[in-house]
């Protein structure tokens, strides 16, 4: 037991200085729109997304990912992500918000 | 499509417990939905959906008209429906509770004017996500309920008052508890919003807990699912479940994931009905084999203008 503490420590601390390390984009989501729409990263380099709402709650969904998150106001959502494919993967609110909800969208960009 | 208007058209048969598609013009072929039984062996419902009362926009400069021309479509099929399902998205959101709640009473009062008296309905996003189905409550009753008509268990799922678009799964206990004492071989229709399958999550054409609601609905030999949403007609199957989608009465949608985005359908001035339309439903005396026919609302007659409807 005692070895399987030390070992979620120690993975633990090695997130969070991964996490140090990496670079940071602010994204703010508010209706309708998330800015910046469109995210470049670049293949096999760590990044991670810092999420904020101006306005209400909203989603980050990026379903060729697998990605499904909540951006709740006064708090920061931080979504690590390891490009490992080139390509344009495209993410969008998924907690209805409104009249242009359907238009609240954008694209992660990774080029190699 | 070469057919001249009017044309009834056979594209699939698919057998026990399938459909039998067919499309036309409003009102064109609806004794295709009577055979020479008696009126007790078979029935029909009408499938309208996203009427997005309150629309305003340049996807559709005629919204003013359109769910009145819907209503008079139907009242012009030569036999009426037993009832009529509204599959959601009955107004278009507003942020403002009370424009919320006086467009639900508009669209209440436009489709009193159905003949048929017997009318059931359900949310869509637009009608529920903002206030939790709160304003539908009020005006319609319950977001998710299930009833018998002539052999055939229906119930009616809500997959938008959720925000996220999930059941959860204080519904899905009460879906199986619904479901539960029906025989396996029993005709179940399900009526919800959004696609119980993935059909794009890019363009947020899913349901989240959807899959589970499926795997429920696998128990029974005999289940078919009527949705909207995605503005469109489209059948899917998943395993013996079939999934219809039907088109709107607002603008229609591109075809799933055929464009970057999911923006409306251009407006075309010279077709300004093109892509809108209801579904009739024919069940037989086996209640096993539904029928479904498309109807356009192109070539339906034209509404009154909506100043001599009067106030609300």
């Amino acid at each position: 037991m005692r070895d399987a503490l030390w070992m979620m420590l120690a993975v633990t601390l090695a997130a969070a200085a991964a996490l140090a390390q990496d670079k940071v984009i602010a994204v703010t989501a508010e209706r309708f729109k998330f800015t910046p729409a469109v995210i470049e990263l670049k293949l096999g380099e760590p990044v991670v997304l810092e999420l904020t709402t101006l306005d209400r709650k909203h989603g980050f969904q990026i379903p060729d990912l697998k990605i499904d998150e909540s951006i709740e106001p006064g708090k920061v959502t931080r979504l690590r992500i390891v490009p490992d494919k080139a390509g344009t993967f495209p993410f969008h609110c998924d907690v209805f918000c409104g009249s242009g909800h359907e238009e609240m969208a954008g694209e992660i960009v990774v080029k190699p | 499509m070469n057919d001249p208007k009017g044309r009834r058209e056979f594209l699939q048969l698919l057998g026990l417990g399938g459909v039998v598609f067919a499309s036309g013009l409003a009102g064109a072929c609806s004794k295709i939905l009577r055979k020479s039984a008696g009126p007790e062996d078979d029935f029909f419902f009408v499938q309208l959906s996203d009427t997005h009362w309150g629309f305003k926009g340049p996807p559709n400069p005629e919204a003013a008209n359109t769910l009145r021309q819907a209503v008079q479509a139907v009242n012009a099929l030569p036999i009426q429906p037993d009832f009529v399902v509204f599959t959601g998205d009955l107004t278009h959101t507003t942020d403002d509770d009370a424009e919320r709640r006086k467009r639900m009473r508009e669209f209440k009062a436009i489709v009193a004017d159905l003949k048929t008296p017997v009318r059931r309905y359900m949310p869509g996003e637009h009608d529920a996500s903002l206030d939790q189905g709160k304003a539908f409550e009020e005006q319609f009753g319950a977001t998710r309920y299930s009833f018998d008509h002539k052999g055939i268990h229906f119930a009616v799922i809500d997959n938008v008052s959720d925000p996220q678009a999930a059941l959860g799964d204080k519904q899905l206990d009460w879906l199986h508890a619904d479901l539960k004492p029906l025989p396996a071989e029993a005709p179940i229709v399900v009526f919800t919003h959004r696609p119980l399958f993935d059909l794009a999550p890019q363009w947020d054409w899913a349901t989240k807990d959807g899959s589970k609601a499926i795997d429920l609905l696998q128990q029974w030999k005999n289940v078919t699912v009527f949705y909207g949403h995605i503005h469109q007609e489209h059948h899917f199957r998943t395993g013996a479940i079939a999934h219809h989608a039907a088109r709107s009465l607002i603008f229609p949608l591109p075809a799933p994931l055929s464009q970057p985005k999911r923006a409306p359908v251009p407006w075309d001035p010279m077709h300004p009905r093109r892509g809108l339309g209801f579904r009739e439903i024919g069940v037989d005396e086996s209640r096993l084999v539904l029928t479904l026919k498309e109807d356009s609302l192109e070539g339906a007659p034209t509404a009154q203008p909506a100043a001599a409807i009067g106030s609300f």
